[in-house]
């Protein structure tokens, strides 16, 4: 675990530099502008032309993966600072990664196949 | 301006009770005094028996740190006027033993200090028939502000990791070590790398950033420690891309 | 000299504070700190709401249409918008952070912290006016 602490790290610093810039801006558009009426929602033909494309594609597994690993590393210290959870360090650290690890599967399987 | 000023400060008299607890003591308020100021009429009008440490009394000699109304402080550097109409609480800097009163054990950042190897690591050093290092003012800007470090350990009073995980190396020792990482006659870089790299080292630090608040140099060991951080992750990049470079 | 971090030095006379488990809500700073530290989780949900898009996306139109209104229930809304103020704390707090964490050095002179400050917000309105922009024409 300690060897990869950058690896964790790093992942952790892009995971975040993606959310500051990019999620502000889905968050609004997808989670209030669009539901709310403010702003018309894509029709669903003009997302799945945009989806078609295989840098989209990679753009979306960006943004999906790298928060969810800026996710982990960041909870992860949460729990064991603020609640002090120091005997179950390693139950932690494999329940915060394996789920980022399991989001960017799903991400990957998804992106992969759809057609 | 009132005449008299409450100032409650922490006792442990260890030989005689269990666990420290506090005295309050009528000080008169002078506009010019310090906090330090105050403790040594204590001392020297009021209660003999008060411990504290204190020497310069102009904010470089790092002795005299305390905390002031629950943050860490430079006791000759903080005033009191500020602190009017009071009552001012003066206690010992958390996360290191009381030893007595408002004297606490500074063994642990000692030996973490010697532990990150605070001088020039050369290969080979100059003799004097070669001259001096010489040193451009930008090579010595790149490390100035971390040399400014009075080891008053105020910082390591502010830090919630420190307190909770006190293994952890802590902001005035990295801070230092960048000193020298930057320092344009240093060679150790990869040294201390190995070193910080450890469990205990740089990467407990969440940035919380209260050390850089409360340092009353300025020297920024919270940035001493991302941009550490960043260095050794890239190093690490590079070692594993390309295992046979050494530096 | 290495430093045994499990051995502590025995004075049975010195006083060892604890350290309380509620020690972020002592003080202002730490508690912002806590709370920036929370944001992750809204990263997080958004990051699975996305995921969920995409899965809805790929099985068809009425899946799309069903995201949409659920996401448009009053539930959501109100998540989306408390997890939308966070995302945004996260933001700020990131990009003001950043000029501590990354020095850059031109000419041998650090750029001023207020420069990548600027790059950085300016980045932000950048990214997020070509974001708008593929998602709104439509």
């Amino acid at each position: 675990m300690e060897r990869i602490t950058p690896l964790l790290w790093l992942l952790f610093s892009a995971g975040g530099t993606v959310a500051a810039l990019l999620f502000p801006v889905h968050l609004f558009l997808t989670g209030l502008a669009f539901p709310l009426g403010w702003l018309e929602a894509p029709r669903y033909d003009v997302l799945h032309r945009l989806i078609a494309h295989p840098l989209i594609r990679l753009y979306l597994f960006i943004l999906i993966s790298l928060p969810l690993f800026h996710w982990a590393h960041r909870f992860r210290y949460t729990l064991y600072d603020g609640l002090q959870l120091k005997h179950l360090t390693t139950l932690i650290a494999v329940l915060c990664y394996g789920a980022a690890l399991f989001g960017t599967a799903m991400a990957a399987y998804l992106l992969w196949t759809i057609t | 301006m009132p005449s008299v000023v409450a100032m409650t400060v922490a006792r442990y008299r260890p030989e005689r009770e269990p666990a420290p607890t506090s005295e309050t003591y009528e000080i008169p308020f002078r506009k010019d005094w310090v906090i330090l100021d105050a403790l040594n009429h204590i001392k020297d009008s009021v209660d003999g028996t008060l411990s504290y440490r204190w020497s310069c009394r102009m904010g470089v000699c790092g002795s005299c740190g305390m905390k002031v109304n629950g943050t860490p402080k430079l006791t000759c550097a903080t005033f009191l006027s500020d602190y009017v109409p009071g009552p001012v609480r003066v206690e010992p800097l958390d996360y290191f033993p009381i030893v007595r009163d408002l004297v606490v054990d500074l063994t642990d950042f000692v030996r973490k200090l010697a532990r990150v190897k605070p001088w020039i690591i050369r290969k080979e050093e100059n003799s004097p028939a070669d001259g001096e290092y010489l040193q451009t003012p930008d090579q010595l800007d790149a490390y100035k502000q971390f040399s400014m470090c009075i080891n008053c350990m105020l910082c390591y009073s502010a830090c919630p990791i420190y307190g909770l995980e006190p293994g952890f190396i802590g902001p005035a020792a990295v801070a230092l070590a960048q000193r020298y990482n930057m320092d344009s006659r240093d060679e150790g870089a990869a040294e201390r790398l190995r070193i910080l790299s450890e469990h205990d080292g740089i990467w407990q630090c969440t940035f919380v950033g209260e050390c850089t608040k409360v340092c009353p140099k300025h020297v920024d060991p919270a940035g001493a420690i991302q941009q550490y951080k960043l260095t050794g992750a890239t190093r690490w990049v590079t070692s594993l891309l390309l295992p046979w470079g050494t530096r | 000299m290495k430093a045994d971090p499990h051995y502590t030095l025995y004075h049975p006379r010195w006083y060892r504070r604890h350290v309380s488990v509620w020690w972020w809500l002592q003080n202002r700073s730490y508690t912002a700190f806590v709370l920036r530290e929370i944001t992750s989780v809204f990263v997080a949900f958004f990051a699975v709401v996305y995921l969920w898009q995409i899965r809805a996306i790929a099985k068809g139109p009425e899946a799309y249409a069903q995201f949409l209104t659920r996401l448009g229930t009053p539930f959501f809304l109100v998540l989306n918008a408390v997890a939308f103020l966070f995302v945004l704390f996260h933001a700020v707090t990131w990009f003001n952070l950043t000029p501590k964490a990354m020095v850059l050095r031109l000419r041998g002179k650090r750029v001023a912290d207020g420069v990548v400050l600027g790059l950085n917000y300016a980045a932000w309105v950048v990214v997020s006016g070509a974001v708008a922009f593929v998602l709104l024409r439509g």
